[in-house]
């Protein structure tokens, strides 16, 4: 009888879980680690949406490119806006189908394809017990002496070394090279990726690198550590947003709509800012979790359209080489 | 050619080369096949060839040749830990690429000792960044293989030649002419070749330690257009320039490979008596002291900056750890079913120049291979679901030119001592295998078996670009900690890479020492 029971009961299971949806995401590689913000979305969402959210990851646009038409994925998310032109032009996507009026994002954004759930701003982040004065602005950044040393990430390898290239062309517009080439002596090395950069950083060997505004909040809630800041410049920063959207070929529709709605929603979004140690991108600053509105960010905002960028980005990325190959 | 002579099949070799080109080949195939129209190479790609070329050559050329005195000291002299002292000189070559940077940072670096120590006689400050960081950092990484490969070749010279020199009373000089000299012409050239095609395909370290866009390599530039541009057809293109270099390198390198010298002896270890003057004596102490310093002081700083991270590891690194593990194992497996037929047929080939086919999946760019290869299992399979076996096959073809290039000398050494009268005797196939080549070939074999392993564990290989989420490899867990501002962990977690690569390689290199004829 017990046997019986406990075999019906196996099927039943075994049932269920043959009827339950799966959703597949796309998405970056630091985004399902332990670490990244995969896990806590997975596990609430699937508290609401009676499904199983799968994740899948990889670099997402060569991958969305080579897999074409024949793509698993139902939902991608993590295309930066630097990708979104590229990735639009694949006709792989649908409309997201949210309020963009919902946002609260420091620009405007009228995009229907592309959703963004996180934002952050290019900046060069110092410890501040171990540098006297901070440069104020950007133009105090290229006066610096000598001896201070930046590092950066490559443009041609690195979605923040593209931004700070397109951040000295919105400051700077014809100037760059100039701009460049005042700040060649400062800039100790270029590498690859973020990581590279970071770890310098933090190991001393330099003593500015280029992150985003929402660096010190890690430090600070974390590692209740308090020295790493932002250098804020009244020039302005570079927009950096990360984006989510729907497949049209999926073949869950109506769960990839419902977890781009649970995207905008105020669960998701409260999540954000300390699993992925960003700025949420629905959510008023008064809602954010404790702390985060005391972070220091700058009141004016640069920001490229994918289009803008598109026409920018190639003359961009060889004026900072030819002026830092010299 | 007498084939008759030769104990061995060559059969299997050629399959094994064809497998490699096919592999390749199709890789490239599958790319060309997705190519939409490309824009062709600009002025800056140029430029990033001609730096490529001239920093491997340089390289490459700072690496084997202090390696000469370094591997002659270590050939005649028995220090304190020397079975230890040689295995860890193996480690900086295994060492992911960012590691080994901030290892070598911590040393070189504007705080590095070094420089602490040059503040505190009063002397400037000297940066490392520039061509010659570059320089340094592939020297670091290279120096050591070179020293193997030259080491491994003094220890093939048979201890009768030096017992008559003794005898005979011979100074130094003429045992370097007579002895010496012939053996460095046949090993230097592949172990200066196949720096140069590592050196070749680098890329993270040159770009760091150059200090910026100067230093952009070949592989930058595959990288670009593949990530950034998305331009397959450049990638493609800049794909095959890299191969045709590094291809031309090696076949130059190769060709001049002199004819072996018969040498024959009774596989004992050499006592070296013409080398026991005092200046000779402290000339190698200084070499060993020199190599021992510049090699082992930045790992020592990687395991000091790891101790404390070690604690901060979440538990999921050492589920990573034994992922790595097992696809170590499988990639040194399919490494030695590759490179022992390829080797017994390639010992059989009069000119050294078909060994260039074992570079084919070095210099292709596993970035290449791997966008190659799933563009072709796509349409069949979930690549997620392979990640792991092509993670290991990759891994292997890397290490393939690096196992042939260790195991060739010996082979035909074999092949030239026993070939004959084993053939004579009938002793052909599996029985001439096991008797008389595996029981010789055994050290090489276990040395190349530990590098495979090390070089699988420490890579990242082309598991990156289609990871399973649920299955990480060690290094790719490290590179999430790094990407996640867990600076602390990923030194800790660089740590046990670091173990676990020593760890393996030892076990194989100490099965291939295990039969010290005493």
């Amino acid at each position: 009888m017990k046997y019986t029971l406990t075999l019906a009961a196996t099927l039943a299971a075994s049932t269920a879980l043959a009827d339950t949806p799966v959703l597949t995401v796309y998405a970056g590689d630091y985004f399902t680690s332990e670490w990244g913000p995969g896990p806590i979305i997975e596990t609430e969402f699937e508290k609401v949406c009676d499904c199983d959210l799968e994740w899948s990851t990889g670099d997402l646009l060569p991958r969305l490119l080579l897999e074409g038409t024949r793509t698993k994925a139902d939902v991608v998310i993590g295309l930066t806006s630097d990708v979104t032109a590229r990735a639009r032009a694949t006709e792989l996507f649908a409309p997201h189908g949210q309020d963009n009026s919902a946002l609260t994002l420091p620009i405007d954004w009228t995009d229907d394809t592309f959703l963004p759930f996180n934002y952050g701003h290019t900046a060069f982040i110092y410890n501040e017990t171990l540098m006297d004065a901070p440069p104020a602005s950007f133009d105090d950044l290229l006066a610096l002496p000598d001896d201070v040393k930046i590092v950066i990430q490559d443009p041609r390898t690195s979605i923040s070394g593209l931004a700070l290239v397109l951040w000295v062309q919105a400051v700077y517009g014809d100037r760059s090279a100039e701009v460049w080439e005042a700040l060649s002596d400062n800039i100790l090395t270029v590498t690859k990726d973020w990581s590279a950069s970071y770890g310098l950083f933090t190991d001393g060997e330099a003593d500015m690198v280029l992150s985003y505004t929402t660096s010190p909040a890690y430090h600070m809630f974390a590692e209740e550590d308090f020295t790493k800041k932002a250098a804020i410049f009244p020039e302005g920063h570079y927009f950096m947003v990360e984006t989510v959207a729907k497949i049209a070929g999926t073949d869950q529709p109506e769960l990839a709509d419902r977890f781009l709605a649970y995207v905008m929603s105020r669960d998701f979004q409260t999540i954000i800012p300390t699993a992925n140690w960003s700025l949420p991108s629905a959510l008023p600053q008064a809602d954010w979790p404790e702390g985060w509105s005391e972070l220091p960010l700058p009141e004016k905002v640069l920001f490229y359209s994918e289009t803008e960028a598109a026409d920018l980005q190639a003359s961009a990325i060889e004026t900072w080489r030819a002026a830092l190959s010299q | 050619m007498a084939r008759s002579a030769q104990p061995v099949s060559a059969t299997p070799g050629i399959v094994a080369a064809t497998f490699i080109v096919a592999a390749v080949l199709a890789a490239f195939l599958a790319i060309g096949s997705r190519v939409e129209g490309t824009t062709g190479l600009r002025a800056a790609e140029w430029q990033a060839v001609r730096f490529t070329v001239a920093q491997a050559f340089f390289s490459a050329l700072i690496s084997v040749v202090p390696a000469v005195p370094v591997a002659r000291a270590l050939a005649r002299r028995r220090v304190p830990g020397h079975a230890l002292l040689v295995t860890l000189l193996g480690a900086p070559f295994i060492l992911p690429v960012i590691v080994a940077v901030l290892g070598l940072l911590a040393i070189f670096g504007r705080n590095g000792w070094l420089n602490v120590g040059l503040g505190a006689v009063g002397l400037p400050e000297v940066s490392i960044y520039g061509a010659h960081g570059v320089v340094l950092a592939h020297v670091f990484f290279n120096m050591p293989l070179a020293t193997r490969l030259i080491l491994q070749g003094w220890q093939a010279i048979p201890a009768e030649q030096f017992r008559l020199i003794a005898q005979l009373g011979l100074p130094p000089s003429v045992v370097f002419r007579t002895v010496e000299w012939p053996m460095l012409r046949q090993v230097v050239p592949g172990a200066f070749a196949l720096i140069f095609v590592i050196c070749l395909t680098s890329f993270a370290v040159a770009l760091t330690l150059g200090g910026g866009p100067r230093a952009t390599t070949i592989e930058l530039a595959i990288f670009q257009a593949f990530r950034f541009d998305f331009d397959l057809g450049r990638a493609a293109v800049l794909s095959l320039l890299q191969l045709a270099v590094a291809g031309g390198a090696a076949l130059i390198a190769l060709w001049v490979l002199p004819p072996l010298v018969v040498q024959r002896g009774q596989d004992r270890l050499p006592q070296r008596w013409d080398a026991r003057g005092v200046g000779l004596r402290v000339l190698d102490a200084a070499w060993i002291a020199f190599a021992a310093g510049f090699l082992l002081l930045p790992l020592a700083s990687v395991v000091i900056a790891g101790l404390g991270g070690l604690m901060d590891m979440p538990s999921v690194v050492w589920r990573s750890a034994w992922t790595s593990v097992w696809v170590a194992a499988l990639s040194t497996g399919l490494l030695v079913a590759l490179a022992l037929p390829l080797t017994a047929w390639l010992a059989q080939v009069r000119h050294g120049g078909m060994e260039s086919v074992t570079l084919l999946g070095l210099a292709a760019s596993p970035l290449m291979l791997g966008t190659g290869w799933f563009i072709l299992i796509f349409p069949f399979v979930n690549p997620a679901s392979l990640a792991l076996p092509i993670t290991a096959s990759v891994n292997a073809l890397m290490a393939l030119p690096f196992a042939v290039r260790i195991l060739l000398p010996p082979m035909r050494q074999v092949m030239t001592d026993y070939g004959r009268l084993s053939a004579g005797l009938g002793l052909r196939g599996w029985p001439f295998w096991r008797i008389v080549l595996l029981p010789r070939l055994r050290p090489p074999l276990g040395f190349a078996a530990g590098l495979a392993a090390a070089l699988s564990v420490g890579d990242l290989g082309v598991v990156a670009l289609f990871a399973d989420p649920d299955v990480a490899t060690l290094p790719l867990q490290m590179y999430r900690l790094l990407g996640s501002y867990r600076t602390d962990a990923a030194a800790g977690a660089a740590l046990l890479l670091l173990a676990l690569a020593l760890g393996m390689f030892w076990i194989c290199d100490r099965w291939g020492r295990h039969r010290d004829p005493g």
